[in-house]
């Protein structure tokens, strides 16, 4: 039984090494050290290529950490499982064999073992939970990128994982509908208490969705420092203006150094 | 005119044109006085394919062919799944495909049918072997191919709801390997048929249980121009109809499910 002051990720000194197609091993994630706390939404952010999914996706138990150690809910992570539910930034993380709900209730049936009738049931509170319930019946392919994600969200969180590990689920979205999604994110948040791993390169969006932000740098990524931004919520407020220039600064400095363009800062 | 035109129902235009090429044909036929031994008019051809049904010698004709082909298909295909699960699964399968289909498929397969002839005798047997061979490549051609560009990030999300093994392979894989391994199937359908085709005729008069290529043969044995021709007539009506049989099932598979575009 784990305790409530247990983190439910905690990470030592994990380094994460990948090889690439010419057989090179590169370290991708050097020396990352962090915990994530249950309930909160801790968000990664970082310049794009630096590692930050590839902490989620060993999070998520695709990739074994090389030294250092991670732990979810105590143990060393696993193989993956629905207890870690995803939310890929690629709309064909859809099964476009399978209507909206079917997907849904596709993954309750194998992932939960729950009979149809009670997967039926829970699949349309979550397309409810989403509001695309309209857009049940409909294949993933007639969505609009927007309805997508939502339906990758209801899946996700119909499986009632402990964890929400999202990789930059709205980065191929249009302003308006990040917004949008980013809004209802923090709702279905608020309400359901999720806990949610959240990765991301754009600051506003890891200063409104985060409790904690988690900077980090490029090549290998490296952990900058660990920003609390729990009480900005309003984009409008001072606090917020504050926290977004700090971020900045965290962000951009080490890109200056590497005389790259600013590529965060969006 | 171009506007009126466009303007009819699709099936309506196509009838009108076969009805126009069949007049063309008829009016030739009935103008030229060429002679009947060497072109048969859309009538008489009609007359004879009539004929034949009734008297069950199409019938059985065509029957014999469908068997043939359907045998050998299955074997090819079940050949070609098996061969393309190893390719997938492992990196010796994978350079077992590439050699085995790059020495085979350029090769026609009916240059093996004198080679099945020595191996089986003048049985169906041997037309089965040249048609599996004929089909074997293209399923696992296509189904290696449909296999290896499953989009990564739909594999991430089958695991991440803890699919494995062969559960993953029913649950997921297959489904997302669809549209090639329908290509294949359709590729694979097409070089059988005209392989089963030309194996009967190689095989002429030899062959006891007679296909559409055997009835072909045998018709120009006996100089009977018509029904070369109401032969060729069932082949290709034949063709089309499995033709609009692959486009129906893909339209409410695949192109359904936006994974493939209508033809």
């Amino acid at each position: 039984m784990i305790s409530s002051t247990t983190p439910l990720v905690s990470a030592t000194g994990v380094s994460i090494d990948y090889i690439d197609a010419g057989g090179r091993r590169t370290t991708a994630v050097e020396d990352a050290s962090f915990n994530v706390q249950c309930g909160e939404t801790f968000v990664m952010i970082g310049p794009s290529g630096c590692g930050k999914t590839t902490l989620l996706k060993a999070i998520a138990g695709f990739l074994r950490p090389a030294r250092g150690m991670l732990l979810v809910e105590g143990q060393p992570a696993r193989e993956p499982g629905p207890d870690r539910a995803v939310v890929f930034q690629d709309f064909d993380q859809l099964f476009a064999w399978r209507t909206v709900r079917d997907n849904v209730v596709y993954a309750l049936r194998v992932a939960r073992k729950m009979p149809s009738g009670a997967a039926g049931k829970k699949a349309d509170e979550m397309l409810a939970l989403v509001d695309i319930a309209r857009a049940a019946h409909r294949y993933p392919h007639e969505l609009s990128g927007g309805m997508k994600q939502r339906a990758a969200i209801a899946r996700a969180l119909a499986l009632e994982p402990s964890m929400l590990l999202m990789d930059e689920p709205f980065g191929a979205l249009d302003a308006i509908t990040r917004n949008q999604l980013q809004i209802e994110l923090k709702g279905i948040h608020e309400r359901t208490g999720v806990t949610i791993v959240l990765v991301t390169h754009s600051i506003q969006e890891a200063i409104y969705l985060g409790d904690r932000v988690m900077v980090m740098s490029s090549f290998p990524a490296r952990v900058r420092e660990i920003v609390d931004t729990r009480d900005a919520t309003d984009i409008e407020s001072t606090h917020f203006a504050e926290l977004t220039g700090r971020l900045r600064a965290l962000l951009v400095h080490r890109e200056e150094q590497l005389d790259q363009p600013d590529r965060a800062a969006l | 005119m171009g506007s009126l035109w466009i303007r009819l129902p699709v099936a309506l235009r196509y009838t009108l044109l076969v009805i126009a090429v069949l007049l063309v044909w008829q009016g030739y036929v009935s103008i030229s006085h060429v002679q009947k031994l060497l072109v048969a008019s859309p009538i008489d051809v009609a007359h004879s394919l009539v004929a034949d049904f009734q008297s069950g010698q199409l019938t059985k004709a065509t029957w014999n062919t469908l068997q043939t082909l359907l045998e050998g298909m299955a074997i090819g295909a079940i050949c070609g799944f098996v061969l393309a699960s190893f390719a997938v699964f492992s990196r010796i399968g994978h350079d077992l495909l590439t050699v085995l289909s790059s020495i085979f498929n350029p090769l026609p397969s009916i240059a093996i049918l004198p080679l099945a002839m020595i191996w089986f005798g003048l049985r169906p047997e041997s037309i089965v072997f040249v048609v599996a061979l004929a089909t074997i490549w293209p399923v696992a051609i296509n189904t290696d191919t449909g296999f290896r560009t499953i989009s990564n990030t739909t594999q991430l999300a089958a695991r991440n709801l803890g699919l494995r093994g062969w559960r993953l392979v029913i649950g997921v894989l297959l489904p997302a390997a669809l549209p090639s391994i329908s290509t294949g199937l359709k590729a694979s359908w097409a070089f059988g048929w005209r392989t089963v085709v030309a194996a009967e005729l190689i095989f002429g008069v030899a062959g006891s249980a007679g296909g559409l290529g055997w009835y072909i043969n045998n018709a120009r044995y006996y100089l009977q121009t018509s029904n070369i021709f109401a032969g060729l007539v069932v082949i290709s009506v034949l063709g089309i109809l499995v033709e609009s049989i692959f486009g129906l099932v893909e339209r409410h598979t695949v192109v359904k499910w936006g994974m493939k575009r209508a033809a």
